[in-house]
């Protein structure tokens, strides 16, 4: 048990803030454990979501950021689909993802975000994305240099894999929408932590 | 019938077969699929993960690229279909969630515009009894485990059959004269974009969804989306060696097999593209 | 000229805390009208009446307003203060200053003026209220009880042994209801059937009850103390009088397929039938639906082995009406269900559990069954797939309950108890299988109930793990149940060989129709509403209609039958005089200018409202106008609201007298009652006027 949880009337705050940016209550979370049961990572995870959601509603930001389960996530949306509740938990690990970045927290595990970073990258730089490029970068950042390299000559032979990179006409466009998006997370990000720090005190803060 | 088509990136990449495959069904079913100009990858996983709002701005510029062909977004891969009918689904529905991703992509939203996975398409525009006519080889005597994954009917919002209990490929293949089986592991997750990252998760979860439609009896597994297929059939030698079983179990597009019944060759909807090949048994059975 | 009498009530401290109560008696004082104002820390004293009476003597009032707390809590006191002082007490009102206003406000200038507002309006109200006399109503001393379960059965002896008539009507064809499905009851272990049916037997041979079974409430006209009932007894097929229940033609039937009910569809049953060993009447009932008689036109077997000719193939449905005096509604419950297409459309199934389609996928009742030794197993536990003993058995809580995305909120309170009464039934027939129940909480309050569940674990070794399940599929011979355990945080996989579901307690479908027919309000699960969940639990709104058991919510049998008895108990005391009397305040319509559009017809939720037809001395039809009962009436002036030609008026709340209190408002717009010390406008009257 690495964490003691200290209840200080300032806990409700993170469940406020992800409340904001996700457009869901996390106060109507009762731990039933069905995102848990349907989750197809929990024996790679750390904690499985009920767990995750457990503690944002504690407040334990440390905690929460340690785990890996939101990079393990693999977005199947089974514990959206089925929450008796309805929480969008998929956005929960996707938001606790980005606030980690933004927030510049250590990431518990490497190799998904690598992949995440080189995939945007090759989107970005592509318009389109490049499928052994992508990889081969992959390798390079992951350090994994050999990962599934026996798997490239078969798909090559299959002509399965394209030499060259497709580009789009819309590719500046796209970088546009890129730097818009990230500079509108960014401010929101600031907004609801603010407004989420401003509030303290009560369980619940999306309708305060 | 004509749709704004929206490839996607594994569909010029690692699914040709997917993209070959569909093209020659539509093209013997009359229906018109017209490549959009100019379109961008849509950022699969990896582009909600990083920053939802993103996911959602490269959903509308795609669906704004639709204009000019058809308001019908004809979409084959299962991650483009949900990040682009999400997008859309959310934008009709959330005033406030419209004019953020309008601000962000720059782009008005067009209320009109919808997005269609093929699977869809065939079986409420074009209908089963037509397929049916169309049939010219039945797929008899192949027992087929249809396999949804995740994202097509995931949140229930985008689903366009039972979420929970979906048919409609089974419904569509049945009409093609094949047997389908009934097994478990339909919508169970293949682990997706975590190939590369997480392969020893990916084999686990793969080896379960392929026991289980080998334990139905299933000859071959037909998917709907690239990463599905990616996954079940080239984890197939990984599980072999970190699990010691052969599956052996091929894994194609339904648009291959419906292409098939449909008179296309096998050359036309690329059977032979699968690292496990189905070309041998649907040889024997005198398909090809 | 009135004669006001304003008494300004402090409440101990909670008006006086933030409302100058002084200064709004003498404020009112000032009031045209008033001819005297007090105040008074506890008006609802003894002291504080006799004051009133005492004011209302010796300044001769002719009406008076108590400025204090809501109608709700006192207006009784101070109108029987009022009518002790000779005075009518409908020409007392109460001005609420304490919910409306101190309680709710800080304690500034604006409260007490708001106060003295308050009071103002009153006054103008109060000078036109008339003395109104109480309505007397006959009582007719027989009860209906509508369903013969558990709850029915009860409250139908506790009245038929207090002397009254009774009519018990049950739809289906025998009285029991679920509780003679159950195998065993909790906490006691008690056989349900053993303790159940010595009571069926009474209700079927009890002097002082009718008994209608395979029969449904029809129509339903009249107001308490004078209902008129129309009930409609279905074709039976059979004559129960000539019948001797000797069961001859359920073993000649040769329509063997149909699922039965009672058995929960474990077991088939033929198309004549008697649902149950035990039932009362124990006389059969021809199903027309699947009789081949019926479907076919031929075949007539079980006429032909009938000793006692009692099979009528040309009977019909068949209408009787009874009159009564005060209705118990006990139509009971039925199970939520995890299909695709279940009896509840607004209510999603659970599509990953595959719709419950599996064989071994089960309810709560169909366990009972399979539990019971009068069951389709004799009481063996085996599975329906194959009839092998099931050695791993998982239980799953809060199926369809406490689940929002699936429509369902409420917790249905009987499942923790019965689920872990399964485990034990269980586990006393299968002594090598285990019970898994996975659950959300444990919910057993109740005297024995928590004790019982921990025996459950601690002596029968049921296995409890705290969350829900994800996914339920087939592996071959085992179901494959995909939960989790959120105290070990982990998930959990079980290879079951049958699973039961705990599914959410419901009404019964489509009784909406028959609470529409009582005039009675339900929830948005279509449960019956009471008129006060804490303090009238047992009675409807509407008045000489009460309520028993789980038609109202989820309830176990102790308590259906207690609130059974307590529903008996408030039948007998309208019973218990030849008339009763009723406020006066009810809606009356002015014949004169009625247009005889029956928009109040329609609106009326109580159904107070006919066409009444007016004649000339010659017997010739002049017009037709509404005619509001005020036996029926309650007062709530939904049809005063929706009065096109603007007829109807409410007896104490005239348009008048409504508009009085708006227009004494209007007026507040100026500083009629300054500060001490300040400066005065004009007089307050000058305003008013």
């Amino acid at each position: 048990m690495k964490y003691q949880i200290r209840l200080t009337g300032d806990n409700a705050r993170l469940t406020r803030e992800i409340n904001a940016r996700c457009g869901v209550d996390l106060t109507q979370c009762y731990q039933c454990g069905e995102c848990t049961a349907g989750c197809p990572m929990t024996p790679e995870m750390d904690a499985g979501p009920t767990k995750t959601l457990r503690l944002i509603q504690l407040g334990m930001e440390d905690a929460l950021f340690d785990l890996n389960t939101p990079w393990l996530c693999a977005s199947c949306e089974t514990c959206t689909a089925r929450c008796p509740n309805d929480i969008d938990i998929a956005l929960v690990m996707d938001v606790v993802r980005q606030m980690a970045r933004l927030k510049g927290k250590k990431i518990p595990v490497k190799q998904p975000r690598v992949f995440q970073d080189v995939f945007l990258k090759s989107v970005e730089n592509n318009g389109r994305l490049y499928e052994p490029g992508m990889i081969a970068f992959y390798n390079l950042r992951s350090g994994d240099l050999f990962h599934d390299v026996g798997l490239g000559p078969k798909m090559l032979f299959k002509g399965k894999l394209p030499l060259l990179p497709h580009t789009s006409g819309n590719r500046e466009k796209l970088r546009e929408i890129f730097r818009k998006a990230e500079a509108f997370e960014k401010e929101a990000g600031k907004e609801t932590s603010r407004e989420a720090h401003a509030d303290p005190g009560h369980g619940s803060g999306s309708d305060t | 019938m004509t749709y704004a088509y929206y490839p996607g990136c594994s569909l010029k990449g690692t699914a040709i077969d997917y993209h070959t495959s569909a093209m020659a069904l539509a093209e013997r079913l009359g229906i018109e699929l017209k490549e959009m100009e100019d379109w961008v990858c849509c950022g699969a996983s990896p582009i909600h993960q990083r920053n939802p709002a993103l996911a959602s701005g490269v959903a509308n510029l795609l669906l704004s690229l639709s204009k000019g062909i058809s308001p019908q977004v004809a979409v084959l891969c299962a991650a483009c279909y949900h990040n682009m009918k999400k997008a859309e689904v959310e934008m009709r529905e959330d005033g406030k969630k419209r004019s953020e991703v309008e601000e962000i992509s720059g782009i008005a939203f067009d209320p009109e515009v919808r997005t269609r996975h093929f699977l869809d398409i065939l079986d409420k525009d074009y209908g089963l009894n037509a397929l049916k006519e169309k049939v010219v080889k039945p797929l008899s005597d192949l027992r087929v485990a249809c396999y949804y994954g995740c994202l097509l009917s995931r949140p229930p919002e985008i689903a366009f059959d039972d979420p929970e209990q979906p048919t409609i490929m089974e419904r569509l293949l049945e009409a093609a004269g094949a047997e389908t089986v009934s097994w478990s592991h339909r919508m169970e997750c293949c682990g997706a974009s975590h190939a590369v990252p997480l392969t020893h998760a990916v084999l686990r979860l793969v080896n379960d969804i392929l026991q289980s439609a080998r334990a139905a009896g299933a000859e071959v597994i037909a998917c709907a989306c690239p990463l599905c297929q990616a996954n079940l059939d080239m984890r197939q030698a990984g599980i072999l060696t970190k699990f010691g079983v052969a599956h052996n179990l091929p894994v194609v597009y339904f648009t291959q097999l419906l292409g098939l019944a449909c008179g296309a060759t096998g050359k036309e909807v690329m059977i032979e593209k699968g690292m496990v090949s189905a070309a041998p048994m649907l040889r024997a059975k005198n398909l090809l | 000229m009135s004669k006001i009498g304003v008494f300004v009530c402090h409440c101990g401290e909670n008006i006086s805390r933030t409302v100058d109560c002084e200064r709004v008696a003498r404020a009112s004082e000032q009031i045209r009208g008033v001819a005297f104002a007090t105040d008074y820390k506890y008006m609802c004293s003894d002291p504080g009446q006799a004051l009133i009476k005492k004011a209302i003597r010796e300044y001769e009032l002719d009406g008076v307003v108590v400025s204090s707390c809501s109608p709700h809590m006192h207006e009784k006191t101070f109108r029987k203060a009022v009518e002790e002082a000779g005075l009518n007490p409908f020409l007392c009102e109460m001005a609420n200053i304490r919910e409306h206003c101190s309680w709710v406000h800080e304690k500034e200038e604006t409260t007490t003026r708001k106060a003295i507002e308050l009071v103002r309006l009153m006054v103008e109200k109060v000078k036109r209220n008339v003395a109104l006399e109480p309505i007397r109503v006959n009582v007719t001393k027989r009860a209906l009880v509508i369903g013969g379960g558990v709850g029915g059965i009860q409250a139908a002896l506790d009245i038929a042994d207090g002397g009254h008539e009774v009519i018990l009507v049950e739809k289906d064809p025998s009285v029991g209801g679920h509780m003679a499905q159950l195998s065993e009851t909790f906490p006691t272990l008690d056989c349900s059937q053993c303790i159940l049916t010595p009571k069926m037997v009474d209700v079927g041979s009890h002097p002082n009850i009718k008994l209608y079974t395979y029969s449904e409430v029809e129509k339903i006209e009249g107001f308490v103390g004078n209902f008129k009932v129309t009930i409609k007894k279905k074709a039976r097929s059979v004559d129960i009088d000539k019948c001797t229940g000797c069961g001859e033609c359920q073993l000649k039937c040769p329509s063997k397929k149909i699922p039965s009910e009672f058995d929960r569809g474990l077991k088939n049953r033929t198309a004549i039938y008697i649902p149950f060993p035990q039932a009362v009447p124990a006389r059969p009932v021809i199903d027309r639906e699947h009789c081949i008689y019926f479907t076919k036109g031929k075949c007539k077997a079980c006429q032909k082995v009938c000793p006692a000719g009692a099979i009528d193939y040309e009977q019909t449905d068949e209408y009787v009406e009874e009159e009564v005096g005060g209705i118990v509604v006990a139509t009971g419950f039925d199970l939520y269900t995890v299909g695709e297409q279940g009896p509840y459309p607004d209510y999603r199934g659970y599509g990953e559990y595959g719709y419950g389609e599996d064989p071994d996928i089960i309810d709560g009742l169909q366990f009972e069954r399979l539990a019971s030794a009068s069951g389709p197993t004799g009481g063996a536990i085996l599975r329906p797939s194959d009839g092998k003993e099931p050695k791993s058995v998982v239980f799953l809580k809060c199926i369809g309950s406490r689940h929002p995305s699936k429509g369902i909120e409420f917790c249905s309170k009987i499942c923790c108890m019965y689920t872990a009464k399964h485990t034990m039934l269980y586990k006393h027939k299968v002594h090598d299988g285990t019970a898994y129940v996975f659950y959300m909480d444990i919910r057993s309050p109740g005297k024995g109930y928590d004790e019982f569940v921990r025996r459950a674990i601690e002596e029968d070794g049921a296995v409890y793990l705290r969350g829900r399940v994800s996914r339920i599929y087939r592996s071959g011979d085992h179901l494959i149940v995909k939960g989790a355990d959120t105290l070990s945080g982990a998930a959990v996989e079980i290879e079951a060989d049958m699973v039961v579901l705990a599914t959410a307690v419901m009404p019964q479908p489509g009784i909406e129709g028959l609470f529409q027919k009582l005039g009675i309000s339900y929830d948005q699960y279509k449960f019956a509403n009471e008129a006060h969940p804490k303090l009238r639990p047992v009675e409807c709104a509407t008045a000489g209609i009460f309520l028993a058991g789980a038609c109202q919510g989820p309830k176990d049998i102790p308590e259906t039958v207690a609130q059974a008895s307590g529903a008996a108990s408030k039948v007998q005391i309208l019973f218990s005089r030849d008339e009763m009397l009723r406020e006066p305040v009810v809606a009356k319509v002015n014949e004169n200018t009625c247009i005889a559009c029956w928009y109040c017809l329609e609106v009326c939720p109580f159904k107070a409202i006919t066409q009444k037809e007016i004649r000339d001395r010659k017997g010739n039809l002049i017009k037709r106008v509404a005619e509001v009962n005020p036996s029926v009436c309650t007062g709530c002036g939904t049809c005063a609201a929706t009065c096109f030609s603007n007829s109807i008026d409410l007896a104490g709340f005239t348009d008048e007298q409504i508009y009085s209190e708006i227009n004494a408002l209007m007026a507040v717009g100026q500083d009629l009652f300054p500060e001490p010390g300040k400066e005065e406008g004009e007089s307050p009257d000058e305003q008013a006027a």
